[in-house]
């Protein structure tokens, strides 16, 4: 359900329309992040997981981080930047703001000075001290309780908890010079492969003891990785096959130029 | 046996009152002012006043180990000097044991100022207040006192009657003026300048 959240549709004061269009306008400048009503939105997000009826986290994970960037906004406009503001002065000016300041800041400095004076001469005067007596106690406001359901309540207490579970704590990892071999065995028959079909039937562990082979691989600089796009297959070279494919195809450089990462023998 | 009140006060109309007032002031344990202390003794705040001034000849101090006391904005008993050391032989006062130089400047802000918020505070010392606010708090000299106005407006502050009381003041008017703390801004203007100067030359 990957579009929960951008397609959430708001109906506030200030905006309606998609979470998307939200984010775009507030972007570029085109809505006042302080019209916006936060609360609102969280619970037009709240009611459209409920209406699913299941916990998409996904959808819970996007909706948080948008949000938060979104918080993040509102909150710095509503403070102002106060070292733009001393910036914009003139030199005069600053050294005005400067000496005003200093001048509050001696102040307050002999008065506590004063208050020290005066604490030390007050040391022998003793008094009761204790909560204000006229402030009035809190109620402890309980709701109706059924003795039925306070002893089922009870009853769970005193229920044996469920065993925790330690399978995680038997999980064997397969060494990494398993798939150093592995991998070096598939680059003597083949001048490149797919890391992720070769990966693509083992298990989650394995996959990631396999990537770390082949980050030894490029660290002993024995191949050459590169991947299209974030999250696109990774491409296993030789690193020879890699040096000889740069230098007759630069081209494909334009392509994927931020995301290869061969390493110059 | 003898049933008749103790005669600690001389005969006056007020008498009965100056008793009931006097227990009000024993078993409250901060400053009470005239008018919650005539509520409590259900009288008139003229009597109560008149009744507080011949509780004040009786306790006094020199003449009794109790002394009565206008503090904070209200009345209240406290020991009497000559007994301080042995008060404080039996207990401290942890109020204000080590208040920090931090501290006593945010406290000192807060009574001048007040209510008035963290980034206020922060932004006169130069430095965050933060430790030295909760401090204060937690020792009970400075207390909330709503926020500021507008969206996300932060926590004021306010200085308590606890403070009053610890430093002794009758109220906040007892603080000394603040145009005669300190260096004018004429004066720092002026040595700023002065440095520059000879920074330049």
């Amino acid at each position: 359900m990957p579009s929960t959240v951008r397609d959430l549709e708001l109906d506030l004061d200030a905006f309606e329309g998609p979470f998307d269009l939200l984010l775009t306008l507030l972007l570029k400048d085109a809505l006042e992040p302080a019209e916006i009503d936060m609360a609102a939105i969280v619970v037009s997000f709240v009611e459209r997981l409920a209406a699913r009826d299941e916990l998409d986290l996904d959808a819970c994970g996007e909706f948080l981080v948008l949000f938060s960037a979104l918080l993040e906004l509102k909150a710095r406009g509503l403070f102002p930047d106060e070292a733009a503001e001393l910036a914009e002065l003139e030199p005069e000016e600053a050294a005005e703001e400067l000496a005003r300041r200093l001048a509050e800041y001696r102040r307050m400095k002999e008065a506590a000075a004063w208050l020290v004076d005066r604490l030390a001469g007050e040391r022998d005067r003793f008094f009761r001290l204790g909560p204000a007596p006229l402030q009035p106690q809190p109620e402890r406001q309980l709701a109706p309780q059924a003795p039925a359901a306070l002893a089922e309540a009870l009853r769970g207490l005193a229920a044996e908890p469920p065993k925790v579970s330690l399978a995680h704590m038997a999980l064997r990892f397969p060494p990494v010079s398993q798939f150093v071999a592995r991998f070096r065995a598939l680059l003597s028959r083949r001048r490149l492969f797919d890391f992720d079909v070769e990966v693509s039937a083992l298990s989650r562990v394995e996959q990631a003891v396999a990537f770390l082979a082949l980050l030894e691989l490029r660290k002993a600089g024995e191949v050459a990785l590169s991947q299209a796009a974030p999250f696109a297959p990774i491409r296993v070279a030789r690193a020879g096959a890699a040096r000889a494919r740069e230098a007759g195809a630069a081209h494909d450089e334009e392509r994927t130029p931020q995301w290869t990462a061969a390493r110059s023998a | 046996m003898d049933s008749r009140p103790l005669r600690l006060i001389a005969a006056n109309p007020v008498d009965a009152l100056a008793r009931v007032v006097e227990a009000l002031l024993v078993v409250a344990t901060a400053p009470l002012s005239v008018a919650e202390i005539a509520e409590a003794a259900a009288d008139d705040p003229e009597r109560v006043e008149t009744a507080l001034g011949l509780l004040g000849e009786r306790y006094r101090d020199g003449r009794s180990g109790i002394v009565l006391e206008r503090v904070a904005g209200g009345y209240a008993l406290r020991a009497a000097r000559e007994a301080a050391e042995a008060c404080a032989r039996l207990f401290e006062r942890p109020v204000e044991r080590g208040l920090s130089q931090a501290a006593l400047e945010t406290v000192a802000i807060v009574a001048y100022l007040g209510p008035v918020s963290r980034p206020e505070i922060a932004r006169i010392r130069g430095v965050s207040a933060d430790s030295a606010v909760a401090s204060l708090v937690e020792r009970g000299l400075i207390a909330e006192a709503g926020r500021e106005a507008g969206p996300g407006g932060a926590v004021r502050y306010r200085v308590t009657a606890l403070f009053e009381r610890v430093f002794g003041l009758e109220s906040l008017a007892a603080l000394p003026r603040l145009d005669d703390l300190g260096d004018g801004t004429e004066a720092i203007r002026e040595r700023l300048h002065a440095v520059a100067e000879a920074r330049a030359s």
